[in-house]
């Protein structure tokens, strides 16, 4: 019956009801229209009916013959609903006794009392006319006396587009108040659906609280529906994100023990080659660890970007941290982190453990790409808008420059098949940026080989 | 194609030079403007004399408008107009009932402006008739036959000072034949139906050898000279009261009723220059603003206020109430009844 809904709820209700006003509108200007005109119609016939009748009661007999005398009254009525034209005819039989001789007469004459109405064209207008009858007995003989009155419809038709204005002018009015009404109403109804729409549009994307705004009954299976949505969705989340914690750290442990063993035998071998051999385990142990971590790292940044624990931090120092940190795994490769310490204090406003998760990310990676005995170079620069952490190595740079591709969860570059890795760096790094609504560049170094990766964080 | 339509255009003149003699004119006068330009042609019942200051003004305002006007009884401007056809392209007439049949039977044509809306709504009809003056009936009397008698105020005190003074006012008396003058019919028909007193006053009157006129200006003068004590029903218009004094007469309201009478213009259907007389009737609609003519011609314009807030003047309505004396029958009858009264 009706389609179903496509675009605005609003927009339909207000056409259906305007629809069904201007339908309403429409019925009432019609039918004040008929009833006037049939009113002004009727008010006009009443008066055409009362001056012929009042013409047949001044009929007499005088000497055998019958006379009229025409009461003033008989036409003066008729001008006094309108400037109309007004004619008149009496006959007797067939002969017209007096008036206007070419007024059409009924044809066959009436006879009932009953006053016969008729609407004719005389003199190039149209006219309405009324005919009575009466009978008069001259001595011998029977008498038919026929009375028409006629009157022009000019005012009838001033009456009608009077009432037709008017009638116009309350339907135009009764639309117009309508229409208003129905866009308030429609407003109304609609309120609740649009204060749920924006509850649930305010929260951020993470937010996965019930919705607890009220709602009408209609709405409510609805509100239910999206609240017991949101709980499995929730429990989804927490469960895979607790698995991949679980699962890192079942692979950590035994890694662990693992690499402990292995350490205990590589110092107790003697043989060049099986040391050889248990070293390249130890890495691969190392980097199967690293990945696990960085899983669990990853976990927490997902977690933890949702929910921001801001507070102030000095960026140097954070930097300087990180690089003191990582000296040790630098130097097992004979590299040097080579840190600039910039001479004013940088405050930022962001979560430590989320950055200085992203800024070891980068230099692990830069450690783990470039080769031994090279330098990286790490320093901290200011611009108008944003604080700059720029990490330039020598090693094989990015063979993909489209850092949105790299830094797609398990995504890696394409000249790093040899190496050990999980892909998950870079894109914790992005994660962090974004979190801190900066935002991650990767060029290559413009000093010779290498890359240059800089985290670019807004300073206000 | 010019050729052609020069040769109608002449043979409708020569019908038209037939046809034009055949009613009677009493006077006609041309007032010349520009010759080129399009003409008036106006049929009325004014004399020339009474209705000249008003051509003039107009002529004053449209300079490039010559005017011919014709004077003729209203019976005679019915012939013309109704029977005949005459192409005028104004009809002036006192005769009001006549004037509102030409209009119901559709021989007058519609005119609106702002001056015809001004008027009050009892000053027009069908937007066809426009009345532009009102004149009362009025009783006018000899100063000098009244010195020893009260001066009556009403019909009924006329009626008992006539049954007292037989012999004083016998043959003495005049008023209209309502026979040959349309407005004395008017003015009769309307006393008839506004007063019980009428038909005793013309029986009275017909007692006394009342003598009958056609014109109020012959009865104004009668009085003047003493041949009459009184005239009774005459236009007060013509006994202009400015000149009153000199004349030795004395305009009397009788104040039980006043009819007015609306002299009223209307533009025939066949009218050649519609144009032109719409601008007369806008002109006869101010005439309110040219108080030096009503001074001069005796002649009052429409006043709304003066009429409205005097329950006794009385102007007599235009609609189709005024049709009914002019059935074939009710004349017959009511001229019967008043010529059986009036010669006794």
């Amino acid at each position: 019956m009706i389609p179903p809904l496509k675009g605005s709820i609003r927009r339909q209700l207000v056409l259906q009801l305007g629809a069904i006003t201007a339908l309403l509108s429409l019925a009432f200007f019609l039918s004040v229209q008929v009833v006037a005109e049939k009113a002004a119609t009727d008010t006009q016939d009443n008066i055409l009916a009362a001056s012929a009748t009042s013409i047949a009661d001044a009929l007499y007999i005088e000497n055998g013959a019958i006379k009229l005398e025409l009461p003033y009254s008989a036409l003066s009525m008729l001008g006094t609903i309108s400037e109309d034209r007004v004619f008149y005819r009496v006959l007797q039989d067939d002969t017209t006794l007096t008036g206007y001789v070419d007024l059409p007469a009924p044809n066959p004459p009436t006879i009932s009392r009953v006053p016969s109405f008729d609407t004719i064209i005389y003199k190039g207008e149209e006219v309405r006319t009324v005919a009575v009858t009466r009978n008069f007995s001259t001595g011998k003989t029977a008498k038919i006396i026929n009375i028409i009155v006629g009157q022009t419809r000019l005012g009838l038709a001033v009456t009608s587009s009077a009432i037709t204005a008017t009638a116009t002018g309350i339907g135009i009015g009764f639309f117009i108040v309508a229409i208003a009404l129905s866009l308030w109403a429609a407003q109304n109804t609609l309120r609740p659906i649009n204060r749920l729409a924006l509850s649930v549009t305010r929260r951020g994307p993470t937010d996965l609280r019930p919705v607890t705004t009220e709602t009408p009954a209609e709405l409510s299976p609805l509100v239910t529906e999206l609240n017991s949505f949101i709980l499995r969705l929730k429990s989804t989340l927490t469960r895979s994100e607790d698995f991949i914690a679980e699962a890192a750290h079942h692979i950590r442990t035994p890694l662990a023990t693992l690499r402990t063993q292995a350490e205990v035998f590589y110092q107790q071998m003697e043989k060049p080659e099986n040391r050889k051999t248990l070293r390249n385990m130890i890495r691969a142990v190392d980097e199967s660890s690293r990945s696990a971590g960085q899983l669990l790292d990853y976990a927490m940044v997902t977690f933890k970007t949702d929910q921001l624990t801001t507070q102030n931090i000095e960026l140097g120092h954070l930097l300087e941290d990180v690089c003191k940190r990582l000296s040790p795994a630098a130097e097992l490769k004979d590299m040097q982190i080579l840190y600039s310490q910039s001479r004013a204090e940088v405050m930022f406003k962001g979560d430590s453990i989320l950055l200085q998760n992203a800024l070891r990310n980068i230099l692990e990676n830069a450690i783990k790409y470039s080769p031994d005995e090279s330098d990286i170079k790490v320093s901290l620069e200011t611009d108008e808008n944003n604080y700059r952490l720029v990490f330039i190595d020598q090693g094989r740079g990015f063979a993909e420059t489209d850092t949105a591709k790299l830094t797609k969860r398990f995504s890696r570059g394409p000249n790093v098949s040899d190496v050990i890795g999980s892909g998950l760096g870079l894109t914790i790094v992005s994660d962090v940026a974004k979190a801190h609504h900066g935002h991650l560049t990767i060029t290559s170094n413009t000093e010779g080989p290498g890359a240059c990766v800089t985290l670019v964080l807004p300073s206000s | 194609m010019r050729y052609t339509r020069t040769t109608i255009f002449l043979i409708f003149f020569a019908l038209l030079s037939v046809s034009a003699h055949a009613f009677e004119r009493e006077d006609q006068t041309n007032y010349p403007g520009n010759p080129l330009g399009k003409p008036l042609n106006i049929l009325s019942t004014a004399d020339i004399a009474i209705f000249e200051p008003f051509i003039l003004a107009f002529q004053k305002n449209h300079p490039e408008i010559s005017i011919e006007y014709t004077v003729a009884s209203s019976t005679e401007v019915m012939r013309a107009v109704f029977d005949e056809r005459v192409p005028f392209d104004l009809v002036i007439s006192s005769a009001m009932d006549l004037q509102t049949k030409l209009s119901n039977d559709g021989f007058a044509q519609s005119y609106v402006s702002t001056q015809t809306e001004a008027l009050p709504d009892w000053g027009k009809w069908r937007n066809q008739v426009f009345a532009f003056t009102q004149e009362p009936a009025v009783m006018v009397l000899s100063v000098d036959a009244f010195k020893d008698l009260l001066v009556p105020g009403t019909r009924e005190e006329l009626i008992t000072l006539l049954r007292d003074n037989p012999d004083f006012f016998k043959g003495k008396i005049g008023t209209y034949d309502v026979r040959s003058s349309g407005l004395g019919y008017l003015f009769a028909t309307q006393d008839s139906r506004n007063a019980e007193s009428f038909w005793r006053l013309t029986e009275v009157m017909g007692r006394l050898d009342t003598q009958l006129y056609c014109c109020s200006g012959q009865m104004v003068s009668d009085v003047s000279s003493g041949k009459l004590t009184f005239a009774y029903n005459v236009l007060g218009s013509y006994a202009n009261s400015q000149h009153a004094d000199t004349l030795g007469i004395q305009v009397v309201p009788l104040n039980d009723f006043i009819s007015v009478m609306l002299r009223t213009a209307l533009i025939p259907a066949n009218a050649t220059n519609p144009g032109n007389s719409g601008l007369m009737i806008d002109f006869l609609s101010q005439l309110s603003n040219y108080p030096d003519l009503t001074l001069q011609t005796g002649l009052h314009p429409i006043d709304k206020n003066a009429i409205e807030s005097q329950t006794t003047v009385r102007p007599i309505r235009l609609g189709p109430g005024l049709l009914v004396f002019l059935d074939a029958m009710r004349r017959d009858n009511f001229l019967r009844s008043w010529v059986s009264s009036i010669s006794q």
